[in-house]
């Protein structure tokens, strides 16, 4: 199968402005002379044409960032449809969302790992309609019943005769769509379940995908911008003389967001960023620094706060308990960091806007784009690219970055496209992280070692507040994204209670792979286990005592099994576990450790089980578990965004803003739970129980509970 | 050309100029070498060798010198000399590993970042001293002692050790370091000279 | 003065500031958008490139460096190495966002061309520069195993 986009062709034609160099003919150029082909001859719907040269392309509405809606949606409509799976291609969907709305959001988005969940039905249904009409169209042509004609693997049959899709495109297109097409059963399915090979693998492996950054434009300039030194600044003045002074360096501008350099090629830019000389005015900026708003956080979390949860009466209980212990746990920021970072290209010819872009939030970030050039939302258009990555970061509430871009697209005067590139230290200072929380615990166990209470309060910033989001996601107080994981923690204490504090920062937040579960799986999971200790319980069937939902009672068990839970662990090491649900996926894991060189946790192996429904790809639920390890595991043990003194932050590049590394990454055993419920998200859920599973065991190895992430942390050494 | 921002009026301003806070920023510069004919006026030549020594070893136990002579596989970075990241190994021959030679991020020459943060260190010879060599953790009298020995200084006669320490140009590479890195104090000239002095003093050693 | 060199085995040239790193030289220049931009400092080696056939971050690469060598990128990587590795690549499916892997694939084929069979300990060593913030490192182990077993076979 082969991977499209739309702007593949416009590609090649940029590609051969180039002198002077002739390329080797590879790999690359053949694929792409295959995917451009000719317009589709069969359009039955907004997902599905089939092409007279018998390509099926699916048209892909989420961003496809490497967490595998491209391979899961194509195979939803590709099995539907009895497609042969050599025969699909993708293509990104244009910004529409009367076409390609997510039902979750009710716009064109991506997050809260729903892609698949969202489409399940949908996809189906499309490839279903098409396949009902390409059967139709057989059956005219040779004169027999519909119910006489079967599909197979592109091909349609009767008797001996046969025809592939791509010769029936043409009769197929003058029928009308079935009003609602039937769908398989799950046992008719030859696709979904099964490890089909990921549409975009071979252009990922051979250089030749096209992300956002490898966008060139006829003419194009190359745009860096420096933002303030705090978050809330504003240029005051900038001494650009330098700047200017850099070959290739074309203009200095000042820009809402802060000053842009333009030049003719990227070195340029990045030197006269490098070069500016800016006096900024910092008077409404965040000074405060990190310690200091952590300090806040920990002040609001000893107060009970704003009730999001309770059950019983917990005063009294952990009043009467035999045992109680206490703990509050501090979270820094996250800078999410993906590969590429932040880019846009915009481009106008006359009144029209062209945008490419790996947008997360397609139609709302081409509209903030196109509002701040005075584009009316039908003259804009977005060239939706695959994105290096995200893990939340590719879309603001507020749609910062698309409006940056535009700024600065129009502080050039519209005279040139301009590819608006962010450096790596943009990326890391430039706000959006994943908040800063403190969260307080007490709970108590009777003399039976029973836990008879847990009170729980949680401290930090609400990225929706100040934000178009506000009113959707604040409710009496509470941000649900602040409590979620710890609200719905899946025990049965006898007496509960959660409380949350709102602490206010012009620092800018956002979701961050997991969101809430980042730091609520970890609390929860962390204290629980100490709690299980307080009463004498096994950390396995103490937890399998207090659960009562069967699937996550069943991903537990399943993962005591893979590991042996209770057997013999090798001299020097130890072992953990951890239990989370979030976007209604369930996923468990126990994670062996030793001491590393460095005081934090080696860590050997990690045991995952996942529920997630009916597994569509089980290789991709299997990649994006370990990816969600291995994401986890880094910044539980090395990352944090701190901003010093004067709220400026001190990490600038991965030299200190340290990723995990393959010596560094642990191996992983997933088993996929076999499923018939309603298919949940991957991306995200299996981050949250790492960092508590690898806690749980460096407790039980060294006696010592982090209560400070990241381990690295000096205060846990 | 200064662009101010238009409307503000009595302005906060911050004396901030670039959010940008060189990693590692260079100690205060200045800091020299004796030159050897100082010694001089010590009159034992054992005592008048350890002292010049002991002025080579604010060379020896530079940054500059120490972070490619580590005692594990690892160098260490920087003036802070922070294990060095990305986590490279010496390999076979303290060239790198394979796949992850010392040749892979070190060219011939310093390369400025274009961040304007610093810079990656080169040298066309650039490599690890050989694990015999280490000086990470020594004493300025263990590291004497391991220079001497022609079993741990890569067979040099002390003639050579002036050579080596006069004219080598990777050695010579610590009083060019790049930005973002104190340079060793004084100059390589200075050094040889020292080590000449100290050799034809009798190449004594400190105590301890 | 233009700088002159081999690029994936055809001749090319770059008129342009001489210290501008090869990086920006091949993706701004010469259209080669497979090499990749992630730190600029040599820390994670998403712009991995060959010259002369040994893994090198273009990053930090001032083309002056380069004048008649050899540089070989992921558009032209060949080779015994290249087919095992992108082959294993693809087999097991190791990108997830795929940003980093051109760096991946260039550093693993500098690897293999080094040593053919390397251990666990070696894989670690020779690929330490290489970030995947996806961390498909599990598979990236894989594959590298199976280029060599299949070199091999």
């Amino acid at each position: 199968m082969n991977a499209v986009t739309p702007t593949r062709r416009s590609f090649l034609q940029t590609s051969g402005l180039i002198l002077g160099l002739s390329l080797p003919a590879g790999r690359a150029a053949a694929r792409a002379v295959a995917g451009g082909a000719p317009d589709a001859l069969f359009a039955p719907n907004a997902f599905v044409r089939v092409t007279p040269g018998n390509q099926v392309i699916i048209v892909i509405k989420n961003v496809e960032f490497g967490q595998g809606p491209a391979t899961g949606l194509a195979t939803l409509a590709a099995d539907e449809m009895d497609a042969d799976w050599s025969q699909i291609a993708v293509e990104m969907a244009p910004a529409n969302d009367a076409l390609y709305a997510n039902a979750a959001l009710h716009t064109m988005g991506t997050g809260g790992s729903t892609s698949i969940a969202t489409a399940f039905i949908q996809m189906r249904e499309a490839g279903a309609a098409a396949r009902a009409m390409l059967v139709e169209a057989a059956a005219r042509r040779w004169g027999v019943p519909v119910s006489q004609v079967t599909a197979s693997k592109g091909v349609v049959r009767h008797g001996d005769r046969a025809a592939t899709f791509g010769e029936l495109a043409n009769d197929a297109a003058a029928l009308s769509p079935p009003e609602k097409p039937v769908l398989k059963t799950p046992e008719q399915w030859t696709l979904i379940g099964t490890d089909v090979p990921k549409v975009d693998s071979a252009i990922k492996t051979d250089g030749s995908v096209q992300f956002t950054m490898d966008v060139r434009r006829p003419n194009m300039v190359h745009s860096a911008i420096l933002h303030p030194p705090a978050f809330g600044g504003k240029m005051a003045s900038v001494d650009d003389s330098a700047a200017m002074a850099v070959p290739g360096v074309l203009a200095v501008k000042p820009v809402p967001q802060g000053v842009a350099v333009y030049a003719r090629d990227t070195y340029a830019a990045m030197r006269g960023r490098a070069a500016l000389k800016v006096e900024w005015d910092l008077s409404a900026a965040e000074r405060r620094s990190s310690d200091e708003l952590l300090k806040v956080c920990a002040e609001a979390a000893a107060q009970p706060g704003v009730e999001a949860e309770a059950e019983g009466d917990v005063a009294s209980a952990l009043a009467g308990a035999a045992k109680t212990i206490e703990a509050t746990y501090y979270f820094p920021y996250l800078a999410h960091a993906p590969m590429e970072p932040l880019d846009a290209v915009i481009e106008m010819n006359g009144d029209s806007m062209e945008m490419w872009m790996g947008a997360q939030m397609q139609v709302a970030q081409l509209s903030a784009a196109a509002r701040v050039l005075g584009v009316p939302p039908e003259k804009a258009v977005l060239h939706q690219q695959y994105a290096g990555g995200s893990f939340g970061r590719r879309v603001e509430g507020t749609m910062a970055f698309p409006v940056e871009a535009a700024s600065v697209f129009k502080a050039y005067g519209g005279r040139a496209p301009v590819k608006h590139v962010w450096t790596r230290e943009n990326d890391l200072t430039g706000g959006y992280y994943r908040p800063i929380m403190v969260h307080r615990l007490r709970g108590g166990v009777d003399a039976a070692g029973r836990i008879v209470g847990w009170d729980q309060v949680i401290a930090g910033q609400s990225f929706a507040r100040g934000t178009p989001m506000e009113a959707m996601m604040i409710h009496d107080g509470i941000d649900g994204t602040m409590v979620e994981g710890a609200r719905e923690s899946g025990y049965a204490f006898p007496a509960h209670r959660l409380g949350a504090h709102i602490v206010d920062s012009r620092v800018p937040t956002l979701w961050w792979r997991s969101v809430g579960s980042t730091h609520t799986a970890y609390s929860v999971e962390t204290f629980l286990d100490r709690l299980l200790e307080l009463g004498g319980v096994d950390p396995v069937a103490g937890r399998l005592a207090l659960i009562e939902e069967d699937r996550r009672k069943g991903v537990l068990t399943r993962v005591a099994e893979m590991a042996d839970w209770g057997a013999a662990v090798p001299e020097g090491r130890a072992r953990g576990v951890a239990v989370h649900k979030s976007f209604g996926t369930y996923v468990a894991q126990i994670a062996e450790v030793s001491r590393g060189p460095e005081g934090v946790p080696r860590v050997h192996k990690v045991w995952c089980a996942v529920d997630c429904g009916v597994p569509v790809n089980p290789n991709v639920i299997r990649a994006q578990m370990e990816g969600g390890i291995g994401y986890g595991l880094g910044h539980a043990l090395y990352a944090e965004l701190v901003l010093g003194e004067g709220g400026v932050v001190q990490q600038h590049n991965f030299d200190s803003y340290r990723s995990l590394r393959i010596g560094e990454m642990p191996e992983v055993e997933v088993a996929v739970i076999a499923s018939r419920e309603e298919p949940t998200g991957v991306g995200e859920p299996g981050l949250p129980p790492i960092a508590p599973a690898v806690a749980n065991a460096w407790r039980k190895l060294t006696g010592k509970a982090v209560d400070r992430l990241p381990f690295i942390h000096g205060d846990n050494r | 050309m200064k662009i101010m921002a238009s409307g503000i009026a009595a302005l906060a301003l911050s004396a901030v100029a670039l959010p940008i806070a060189i990693v590692a920023a260079p100690r205060e510069g200045g800091e020299g070498l004796r030159p050897a004919s100082s010694f001089a006026t010590i009159g034992d030549p054992t005592q008048r060798s350890v002292a010049i020594f002991e002025e080579m070893g604010k060379v020896l136990q530079s940054p500059r010198c120490v972070n490619c002579h580590p005692r594990t596989d690892r160098p260490l970075q920087g003036d802070d000399q922070r294990p060095h990241d990305p986590p490279v190994t010496r390999g076979p021959d303290g060239h790198g590993a394979a796949g992850l030679e010392c040749s892979t991020c070190h060219g011939p020459a310093n390369v400025a970042f274009a961040n304007g943060e610093g810079s990656v260190p080169g040298n066309p010879q650039w490599h690890l001293a050989p694990i015999e060599m280490a000086w990470e953790g020594k004493s300025l009298a263990q590291i004497c002692e391991q220079i001497k020995d022609p079993a741990r200084n890569g067979g040099k006669s002390l003639d050579q050790i002036v050579e080596h320490n006069a004219h080598d140009s990777l050695v010579g590479w610590g009083w060019n370091p790049g930005a973002g890195r104190t340079p060793a104090p004084g100059t390589q000239a200075e050094f040889g000279a020292l080590t000449r002095a100290w050799v034809d003093s009798g190449a004594h050693c400190p105590a301890g | 003065m233009a700088t002159e060199f081999t690029l994936n085995g055809a001749s090319a040239s770059f008129d342009g500031d001489p210290d501008t790193p090869l990086l920006w030289v091949l993706r701004d220049h010469l259209g080669l958008t497979g090499t990749k931009y992630g730190c600029g400092i040599a820390q994670c080696g998403a712009c991995t490139v060959h010259l002369d056939g040994k893994n090198r971050r273009s990053c930090v690469t001032p083309v002056s460096t380069v004048a008649g060598r050899s540089v070989t990128t992921i558009e032209g990587v060949s080779g015994p190495e290249a087919e095992a590795v992108q082959s294993a690549w693809v087999a097991i499916d190791v990108p997830q966002c795929g940003f980093c892997q051109s760096g991946q694939v260039m550093s693993a084929v500098g690897l293999l061309k080094a040593r053919p069979r390397p251990s666990d300990d070696d894989i670690d060593a020779g690929m330490a520069g290489n970030i995947c913030r996806c961390a498909t490192y599990v598979r990236i182990r894989q594959a590298i195993k199976d280029a060599a077993e299949a070199m091999e076979g």
